[in-house]
């Protein structure tokens, strides 16, 4: 259910004028709830950063999910992390 | 990736039949300026709170659709994690808050000029919220507000 908060929140900060973005480990939830943008990434719920103890992989992962900001739309964004 | 598949039978069925509340039309922000120039909030649904605040109420019918203010210069490894849900394991996020609540990352990156600046202060909400009529209506409004209020451009929200 998490997915969908996230969501639901995202698209109240884009009603205030606040740019988001966010990760998902459902891309189905995601989709199904419209979230604004959001980077689907591979890995279990309970792991939207990847990796315990892995900050190279955490900060990649961020980096990916900030790119969102800058892509054209129209809105959803719904972008698959390739890890290479 | 995760998928419906991987949870519990409960949780399966649960999903399978639950309709999701879906944004329509999206409300769809366009950045007002580069990300290295932009102050950056994080919000979580990890229910990561400071070990001084009343933790979460997990029992509430629907979800508890309350959020925690976090400084952003906290020690990660003190927030205390309320969220219990039984849908995935929580060891890796026990071991290490980054995981899904990434305030130590972002401060590097705002240290290394990636970001503009992170802002004070994080929230945190809480997971399982089933039934999201006052999140809508009243918590993610009033977030919105605060990081408004904050001169916040971006956010990143993270779900666990």
């Amino acid at each position: 259910m998490c997915h969908q908060t996230v969501g639901l929140i995202a698209g109240e900060l884009e009603r205030r004028g606040i740019a988001t973005t966010s990760v998902t480990m459902l891309r189905e939830v995601t989709r199904k709830v419209r979230t604004p943008r959001a980077l689907a990434v591979p890995y279990a719920l309970g792991c939207p950063l990847g990796k315990p103890g892995d900050p190279a992989l955490q900060t990649r992962i961020l980096r990916a999910a900030f790119a969102l900001l800058d892509a054209p739309g129209p809105p959803p964004v719904l972008v698959d992390f390739t890890s290479t | 990736m995760a998928s419906l598949s991987d949870l519990s039978l409960k949780n399966r069925l649960f999903m399978a039949t639950y309709r999701y509340r879906a944004l329509d039309p999206v409300p769809f922000t366009r950045p007002s300026k580069p990300l290295r120039q932009a102050r950056v909030a994080l919000v979580t649904t990890g229910g990561v709170h400071l070990p001084s605040q009343v933790p979460f109420d997990d029992e509430l019918k629907g979800g508890d659709a309350s959020f925690r203010e976090i400084p952003a210069d906290v020690d990660v490894a003190t927030l205390g994690i309320a969220h219990k849900s039984d849908a995935f394991d929580q060891s890796g996020f026990r071991a290490d808050r980054n995981l899904g609540f990434p305030l130590e990352r972002l401060r590097e990156m705002a240290a290394h000029g990636e970001i503009g600046s992170l802002n004070g202060r994080a929230l945190s909400f809480m997971g399982s919220i089933t039934a999201p009529g006052r999140l809508v209506k009243e918590t993610a409004p009033a977030a919105a507000a605060l990081l408004a209020a904050d001169g916040v451009d971006a956010a990143v929200l993270v779900p666990l």
